[in-house]
């Protein structure tokens, strides 16, 4: 048995403690925004935020994540109320397929939480572990920019 | 080649110079006669005394001709405008003639005459490996006052909190040294039965990817026939615990959820790609666990421009306790004879080591 304390909650898990966390999310939890790109900690794809920083869930055996707050990308809104970095991701239309996009929220959210004025280079160095295949970085660092230039407080 | 990268001693932090031809802030109005006296005496344009840090004390022994050459590169670059930040040295250390003591003690310069001996290519990769190269500044243990000690040389030392491993012996060590593999790993490429380069030594392999592979083959040759000279019978060979640690345990899970998808058996990493397995790995074998606790925390960064080996970073992951149960379980996999003594002080030491201060 397994304690996970995801989005403020916690969830008592019949899984082995060598499950990758994102296999919890996303099948035991039914959170599927976190996705499944490589495997490998490559990608990002997967990202979620383990106390306040960005890790690969995908890497993150589910034991190493029991008693430690794990927060996902539906904790910082939802279709109907997306959150500010949610808003400026379709405001400024940076998804294309749209695959990579919760672990880029959720990366640049750890960002923005410990650094609410990143410049632009600390912006690309920060994100640069997490991939974008169909080649959309520059609408995904506009929509970053333009929270942190509306000054929103994450 | 700008400079202004921080080079952390025991004596205070020092930041590397600028050296493109730059006028005012690099050295674009050092004529050839000054380079060389700064190569081979380690005394600036100006006069004053440069740190040991800039190792003259190896490029002493190049070439006129080497020095000449390196001289006519870094004139042909292009300049960039920009001025390193101060030095924090520590008193005394801070009193830069103080050096010229220290030079007497260690700079004893000049090529090495070649030994008829040996081979043209061994002399040629001993010339590189003390001069240029100057392997020693990092795979030899410090004296009190930051000079190599010459009864040590090669014994390995610590650099930015790795252990840089003795490089006596590695052809007859326990589990040896090939030259082809350490000609790939100097080259940057994962070495068969060893691993790849990690931490400073991962630069340093990038660079040397870029010389020509005869020069490589040449340092691999001398350092292959340095012989170990420790007293006492070398460490025994390093055995898996069999059968295999039980799986239940909180480092087999943590393997299995945060490493077994390049490193377990079946990955496709090891079976496509001919990866070694972890337990052969230098940092594994090594009876220090330094380099392999730094390179969980740090990872391998992702080289531009290459083909290289990657490794994400898992300081934000594993906790202090996570990473001494996966590093007892990985050590007992490779090495269970020799298990790592006070790993819960080496984790943190080695954490609180690599945050900003």
């Amino acid at each position: 048995m397994i304690t996970l304390n995801v989005n403020g909650q916690d969830h008592h898990l019949d899984i082995d403690p060598d499950m990758p966390l994102l296999y919890a999310l996303r099948n035991h939890l039914e959170l599927n925004g976190a996705k499944y790109g490589c495997g490998l900690g490559q990608c990002g794809a997967c990202t979620v935020m383990l106390g306040d920083k960005p890790v690969f869930s995908c890497l993150v055996p589910a034991v190493v994540a029991s008693g430690k707050p794990v927060r996902t990308v539906e904790s910082l809104g939802s279709a109907d109320q997306p959150g500010p970095l949610q808003k400026a991701f379709i405001e400024q239309q940076a998804a294309q397929c749209g695959y990579c996009i919760a672990g880029m929220i959720v990366r640049a959210q750890a960002l923005l939480e410990v650094n609410p004025t990143p410049d632009e280079q600390q912006i690309r160095e920060h994100m640069a572990p997490n991939l974008c295949r169909c080649g959309t970085h520059v609408r995904i660092l506009a929509a970053i920019k333009s929270v942190v230039a509306s000054g929103v407080k994450l | 080649m700008a400079g202004s990268l921080p080079l952390v001693t025991p004596f205070g932090t020092l930041y590397t110079t600028n050296i493109t031809p730059d006028g005012d802030t690099g050295i674009g109005r050092w004529s050839e006669a000054a380079f060389t006296r700064a190569m081979r005496k380690g005394i600036a344009r100006d006069g004053h005394f440069l740190y040991p840090a800039f190792p003259y004390v190896h490029y002493s022994k190049m070439t006129d001709r080497d020095i000449s050459d390196a001289y006519a590169f870094l004139m042909s670059v292009d300049p960039v405008r920009s001025v390193a930040p101060d030095n924090h040295m520590m008193f005394p250390m801070n009193f830069r003639p103080l050096v010229s003591f220290w030079n007497l003690l260690f700079l004893h310069g000049d090529p090495p005459q070649d030994d008829p001996a040996q081979s043209a290519t061994w002399n040629r990769g001993r010339y590189l490996v003390e001069g240029a190269g100057h392997c020693a500044s990092c795979h030899s243990p410090l004296n009190l006052i930051g000079g190599e000690k010459g009864s040590e040389l090669f014994n390995g030392g610590i650099v930015d909190g790795w252990h840089a491993p003795t490089l006596k012996g590695m052809a007859t060590a326990a589990n040896p040294w090939t030259q082809m593999q350490l000609v790939a790993y100097l080259r940057g490429e994962v070495a068969s039965e060893h691993g790849g380069a990690a931490g400073p030594m991962l630069p340093v392999s990038l660079s040397l990817a870029q010389v020509p592979i005869s020069d490589v083959q040449a340092i691999a040759d001398y350092l292959l026939s340095l012989q170990r000279t420790v007293d006492g019978p070398p460490a025994p060979p390093c055995q898996a615990l069999k059968p295999a640690a039980p799986l239940a345990s909180e480092g087999a899970a943590i393997f299995a959820g945060a490493c077994a998808s390049c490193h377990g058996d079946g990955a496709p990493m090891r079976a496509v790609d001919g990866r070694p397995g972890l337990a052969m790995t230098s940092a594994l074998q090594a009876d220090d666990p330094r380099n392999l606790i730094k390179t969980v925390l740090e990872g391998i960064p992702l080289s531009t421009g290459t083909s290289s080996h990657y490794m994400p970073a898992f300081a934000d992951s594993l906790d202090d306790q996570q990473l001494v149960a996966l590093a007892q379980y990985l050590r007992t996999q490779s090495c269970a004879g020799r298990p790592w003594a006070n790993l819960d002080k080496t984790v943190t030491t080695i954490r609180s080591e690599g945050e900003p201060k």
